[in-house]
């Protein structure tokens, strides 16, 4: 018996044998052919086979994610059966009497050279896809194995080095009980499908995950991030009990996720999502999200060589809060700094990255980067409940000179003729310690506010969460960062002002009871997590939860805060 | 041998969806057709030509085609374009 840890990347716990998924590399031999008429009926039978696969993984990914994500395989599809590309590889094979494999890994690799050096970030990737199609109609040539899933006989619980998107959407599903892998993290491709799956993971458990041996027999806990490798039986009869429990729970949970979140003494908190791109839309609707709490707009900026439009913004800001009709949808302005690097914006590099220019300290300097977004979200805002957020808010006055650019822009759009919103509501995030001790100051100059408790709980606890030797101090449970929660909550209820919370702790079944007492209006977290989020909510009285809330701040640890949840509160624990 | 000239207005240039919807345009077509960007000319039913085209937003393309549905497949490509790939 052994134990890894990993990251949780999909809910559920999976019991069930190993079984170890290794890609074999690709091995082109070159050798002359005698029948080149045997030679392409090959590979005619070969383009058949990868264009059913590409049907299969278009089809699967539309379902759960949207097709505009399911597009790359249609294109994949067209190069397959490219003209230029079918009329060399023939002629090659007819005239130079070489296999098919060979001069077809050569011409595919010739066009994915030529779409490599072009100076084009999109066009770049293209030579990714050629590759990738041109490997899977390879390895059908060659008869190798390609879906992890392929030859499994009983059901198994896949383990990978990582998994590519086409391999997770081609999982058969009757066969696969669960995976975890050496790579990846919680915002991989494939912890958002295998979530969309409903398919319990651990994702990124590091090089210890390889010396699990084929059959093996596995638990994969998906909520606490566990890999159990030969378990003992006591361990198995526990872990059968909570899976037991968990899909009853999950069961239950999905049939009403689309009803509201009232407590049993009839109080009523809103469930939102957060959603990083077009593509989240569709699958927060599907979880129950009662609106988008934090729609991060990063997307738009990251991999690309040049600022986005402001028509581009406009269009996708647009689609999205449509999309939701008048349910709220509150934009982050962009939020980078110079630990995330954006090529063409010029970032000095800076001995303090989480201390620098960041987000709003950013924007607010450049006026070219911050003003065409604001004027797409104004615009986008027009006919339904768009809201605007800003980041990294430190005092009254960060507020006070970002307003002044927002009704700038205003007047401007105005003056050009465009249809506005006139009314859009104004929140920032808190997520700087100076931002929650004058919460009283700053409710009076803004809308709402939103929790960030990532930054929240470094800031207050200076303590970087991305090195390893301190992060664990970094934690949100820390009864300090609940102080502060607190304070923040109390100072804009007086002001008639709501709070809500989009860091990863609105999420998290052992914090809800908390935030709830403390009177938090609105809960923000990643999609899969509503439907849990909401059970909860709705198995317990807000009386309860205030009395514990009062109890926990009193407390003197993180642990403690968690061990007081997990005793008074038995309806946070899945399974 | 009748050739119109486009100018491709879409955000993302030829690429992307723009790129399969033209290339699954031509193909409609029994003509041979040719697309030319600066002083490259590829075949219209190649996504593979079309993409090392490296055609961007607001640059202009030149296409030919010859057959007997010639004119029909230019005019079917020229809609395709002007209409910005069906996101007007």
């Amino acid at each position: 018996m052994k134990s890894i840890s990993g990251i949780p990347a999909s809910y559920g716990i999976a019991i069930g044998p190993a079984f170890i998924f290794d890609r074999t590399e690709i091995i082109i031999e070159t050798y002359s052919i005698k029948d080149p008429k045997a030679e392409l009926s090959r590979f005619e039978d070969a383009q058949e086979q990868t264009s059913q696969q590409l049907d299969v993984a278009y089809q699967v990914t539309k379902e759960d994610c949207g097709e505009e994500a399911a597009e790359i395989f249609n294109a994949q599809k067209l190069m397959l059966n490219d003209p230029e590309l079918i009329s060399t590889v023939r002629t090659r094979v007819e005239k130079e009497l070489i296999n098919i494999e060979s001069v077809l890994y050569e011409s595919a690799e010739s066009y994915a050279q030529q779409l490599e050096v072009i100076d084009d970030e999109y066009l770049s990737a293209r030579a990714l896809d050629i590759r990738d199609v041109s490997s899977r109609c390879l390895r059908n040539l060659l008869g190798l194995i390609d879906s992890p899933s392929a030859n499994l006989k009983t059901p198994s619980i896949i383990v990978a080095q990582d998994l590519t998107p086409s391999d997770t959407v081609l999982l058969d599903k009757d066969f696969v009980l669960g995976f975890c892998t050496v790579e990846g993290g919680s915002t991989s491709h494939t912890a958002i499908l295998a979530r969309g799956l409903g398919i319990p993971a651990v994702v990124g458990a590091g090089t210890e995950v390889e010396q699990i041996t084929n059959g093996d027999e596995l638990v994969i806990d998906g909520d606490a991030g566990i890999i159990v490798i030969n378990p003992d039986q006591g361990q198995v009869k526990e872990f059968s009990k909570r899976q037991k429990k968990f899909k009853k729970i999950q069961a239950e949970a999905e049939a009403i996720t689309h009803q509201p979140a009232i407590t049993t003494d009839g109080h009523q908190v809103e469930v939102v999502a957060n959603i990083g791109n077009v593509e989240g839309v569709q699958v927060a609707l599907d979880a129950g999200a009662e609106g988008v709490g934090l729609l991060r707009s990063e997307f738009l900026y990251l991999e690309r060589s040049s600022l986005p439009t402001e028509e581009e913004q406009y269009q996708k800001y647009k689609t999205i809060a449509d999309a939701f009709g008048d349910k709220p949808v509150i934009l982050r302005t962009l939020d980078v700094g110079g630990d995330k690097d954006i090529p063409y914006i010029d970032m000095p590099p800076e001995a303090n990255p989480f201390l620098g220019v960041r987000a709003i300290r950013l924007c607010l300097s450049r006026p070219e980067l911050f003003k065409p977004q604001l004027r797409a979200a104004l615009r986008a805002g027009f006919g339904n409940n768009l809201k605007l957020m800003f980041p990294m808010v430190a005092t009254v006055d960060d507020v006070l000179k970002t307003r002044a650019v927002l009704e700038e822009c205003r007047d401007e759009l105005k003056k050009e003729g465009y249809d506005v919103a006139d009314q859009m509501d104004i929140g920032i995030m808190i997520e700087i310690p100076s931002a929650a001790i004058m919460a009283d100051q700053l409710s009076e100059v803004v809308d709402f506010f939103s929790i960030g408790t990532n930054d929240l709980s470094q800031y207050t606890l200076a303590a970087d969460r991305t090195n390893a030797h301190v992060a664990q101090i970094a934690s949100g449970f820390q009864p300090s960062v609940f102080r502060l929660i607190k304070l923040v909550i109390d100072a804009a209820h007086s002001n008639g002002k709501w709070v809500g919370l989009c860091g990863e702790m609105a999420g998290e079944l052992l914090a809800i009871p908390i935030l709830l007492g403390l009177g938090l209006d609105e809960f923000s977290m990643n999609p899969p997590a509503i439907p849990f989020a909401k059970q909860l909510i709705r198995s317990i009285s807000f009386e309860h939860a205030q009395q514990v809330a009062q109890t926990a701040l009193n407390l003197k640890s993180d642990t403690e805060i968690r061990e007081y949840i997990q005793k008074m509160v038995p309806e946070v624990n899945l399974g | 041998m009748p050739e119109i000239t486009v100018i491709v207005k879409h955000e993302v240039g030829l690429h992307a969806r723009p790129a399969s919807m033209f290339v699954q345009t031509a193909a409609k077509f029994s003509s041979d057709i040719d697309v030319t960007h600066g002083e490259t000319t590829v075949n219209a039913k190649s996504i593979l030509g079309v993409l090392t085209l490296g055609a961007h937003k607001d640059t202009e393309i030149h296409i030919k085609a010859e057959g007997e549905d010639a004119e029909d497949a230019l005019q079917a490509l020229e809609q395709l374009v002007l209409d910005n790939f069906g996101e007007n």
